[in-house]
């Protein structure tokens, strides 16, 4: 009796969320193209840009990060590659280091809708066109190719191609492009594992959990030198690997001026300084066939 | 004379009956009317509110959906295995917890200190916490024998969280069946262990069913936890969908198959209930 009497208004129910759900996939295409033209007019200097705090520009970063991207976990120092990248960005927008505010930013939220809390977020986040259509890319400040981290003797750190690490177990942490690179180019024969952090990761190779780890070439030659001991870098695969760039709020005014910013640090050389400065010693690594 | 009482008699009943139809027809029409006022304005309020068409975008997007969904359910497959596994070793073990603690024999008095400290620590430590403690601590142990597959470890805190709260819930159901059971059982001359597996446990059993389904339903969903040791589950599969193309939609596909289990269950336990309700003292059944 009361199932028969919950069956009318839930029937109603059902059809007013199908209804008023397709009523509005129309007209949310639309919106975004003008937002994106609208970017391109607006002007640079530093009193037009529009700031998630005004007078400060706000970088989100995630916690902890790790070097050579931030040092000491402190992104504030100006030390590490995002850290020194970040401020040399904030200078070219006119902002002094002190008018530079730095947000904890999870990787995951920093796609999320809705107002942004940070101005742009570096987190060695990278581009791909899936990702564009929820935020605004930067142009690329860095790019480097995945490589495996494995332990010394075991048949992971023997490999010399790809093809020998198609039997291992392999671990990735989880938002990464890592992931992807390894199921493309391995294709490995074992389910690989996918964490939350890099601390698991790493933590589920010194458990011997993973036979290998696969991050970015800056990170596994860290991680070799002074994080897992009897560790070697196996490795890069995969080819030139996918580029980083810092994310905006999708249709951001600040994007346009980001991107300019990046140009005039390539053009000027302070971009190739700065990276030879923090990744310089961490980006040699053997080729896997 | 009769005939006339019969008629008028029958006449109210027909008149009692319709004006009852009319009654419910018009409650059945009342409630309709104000279901779709109520969602239509809620659906209006977030439909017309100027974030929509980008929250649309990413929890809502069906492209997401179609390509996530068919590996969300190859990894929901492997939720299903686990939480029934575990289950399973949850149930025995509660048992089994739940009779040491209560023991009054003064010899296994360390048995039941045991009993209620783990049972008391257990269900102290988030289960998110106890996932990560032993599915990355027993393998830091590096001692050989051990279990290192992350699905095992992840299997086996989450029995021990879950038998804890389970272990309770036996308890009090053991505890709720009255001493004079036990008592006419030994005096027909059961022993003391017979009394309690024949005449004590069925019936503690049956009475907490329900809550043990309960506890059920939460395990159920809890499996996703061991997605932080590695494997690829559904929460986990998800959670890399988004990832990859910044788009939440793949998280809800994957709550729409925990709900999928976890309704028809919650059913089976409204229905458990009430057909289980406690008989009136003293009536034999």
């Amino acid at each position: 009796m009361l199932s028969r009497r919950l069956l009318l208004p839930l029937v109603l129910l059902s059809l007013t969320v199908a209804v008023s759900a397709c009523g509005s996939s129309n007209n949310s295409s639309s919106g975004s193209s003008t937002t994106s033209t609208a970017t391109t007019a607006a002007s640079c200097s530093k009193a037009d840009l529009a700031l998630v705090r005004s007078g400060t520009l706000s970088v989100g970063t995630d916690k902890p990060g790790y070097p050579p991207y931030i040092v000491d976990d402190k992104p504030t120092n100006g030390k590490g590659f995002e850290s020194a990248v970040s401020y040399a960005i904030a200078k070219q927008l006119g902002f002094t280091k002190d008018q530079v505010t730095w947000v904890v930013v999870p990787f995951n939220s920093s796609y999320a809708p809705g107002p942004k809390k940070f101005d742009f977020d570096i987190n060695q986040i990278s581009i791909s066109p899936a990702r564009a259509r929820a935020v605004d890319f930067s142009a690329p400040y860095y790019t480097a190719p995945q490589a495996v981290l494995a332990l010394k003797g075991t048949p992971a750190a023997a490999a010399t191609d790809v093809a020998g690490l198609k039997d291992a177990k392999i671990g990735v942490q989880i938002g990464t492009t890592s992931l992807k690179a390894v199921t493309d180019t391995i294709q490995p024969s074992k389910q690989p594992s996918v964490f939350n952090d890099s601390n698991d990761t790493v933590r589920a190779l010194k458990n011997k959990t993973v036979d290998a780890i696969v991050v970015d070439v800056p990170t596994a030659v860290y991680l070799r030198d002074f994080e897992v001991k009897k560790s070697v870098v196996t490795g890069t695969f995969g080819g030139a690997g996918t580029p980083w760039g810092v994310v905006l709020g999708k249709g951001s005014k600040l994007t346009a001026c980001v991107d300019q910013a990046i140009s005039k640090l390539q053009a000027s050389g302070e971009l190739a300084a700065i990276t030879k400065q923090w990744m310089g010693p961490y980006t040699k690594a053997p080729q896997l066939g | 004379m009769t005939d006339a009482v019969t008629d008028i008699a029958s006449d109210r009943r027909a008149a009692r009956a319709a004006a009852r139809r009319s009654r419910e027809r018009r409650g059945a029409l009342i409630a309709a009317v104000s279901t779709v006022v109520v969602l239509g304005l809620l659906t209006l309020l977030i439909t017309q509110s100027s974030g929509w068409p980008t929250v649309r975008e990413t929890f809502f997007s069906w492209q997401a959906f179609k390509t996530s969904f068919p590996d969300i359910l190859r990894g929901f497959w492997l939720d299903v295995k686990l939480f029934v596994s575990v289950e399973a070793v949850v149930l025995v073990a509660g048992l089994g917890i739940a009779l040491c603690r209560i023991t009054t024999a003064p010899a296994l008095f360390p048995v039941r200190l045991l009993a209620v400290v783990f049972t008391d620590l257990l269900r102290g430590i988030p289960t998110i916490l106890i996932v990560y403690l032993v599915g990355f601590g027993i393998p830091a142990l590096q001692i050989s024998g051990l279990p290192n597959d992350p699905i095992i470890l992840g299997g086996l805190a989450l029995a021990m969280s879950y038998s804890a709260y389970v272990a309770e819930v036996y308890r009090s159901g053991i505890e709720s069946v009255h001493p004079s059971q036990r008592s006419a059982s030994l005096a027909l001359g059961l022993s003391s262990a017979q009394a309690l597996r024949f005449v004590i446990l069925p019936q503690a059993v049956r009475r907490v069913a329900p809550p043990l389904l309960n506890d059920f339903i939460a395990l159920q969903k809890d499996v996703a936890l061991v997605s932080i040791l590695g494997p690829l589950e559904a929460f986990r599969v998800a959670q890399i969908y988004a990832a990859e193309n910044f788009n939440y939609t793949p998280l809800l596909a994957a709550a729409l198959l925990y709900v999928a289990v976890t309704i028809p269950l919650a059913r089976l336990v409204d229905r458990m209930q009430r057909g289980s309700r406690p008989p009136v003292s003293g009536v034999v059944r």
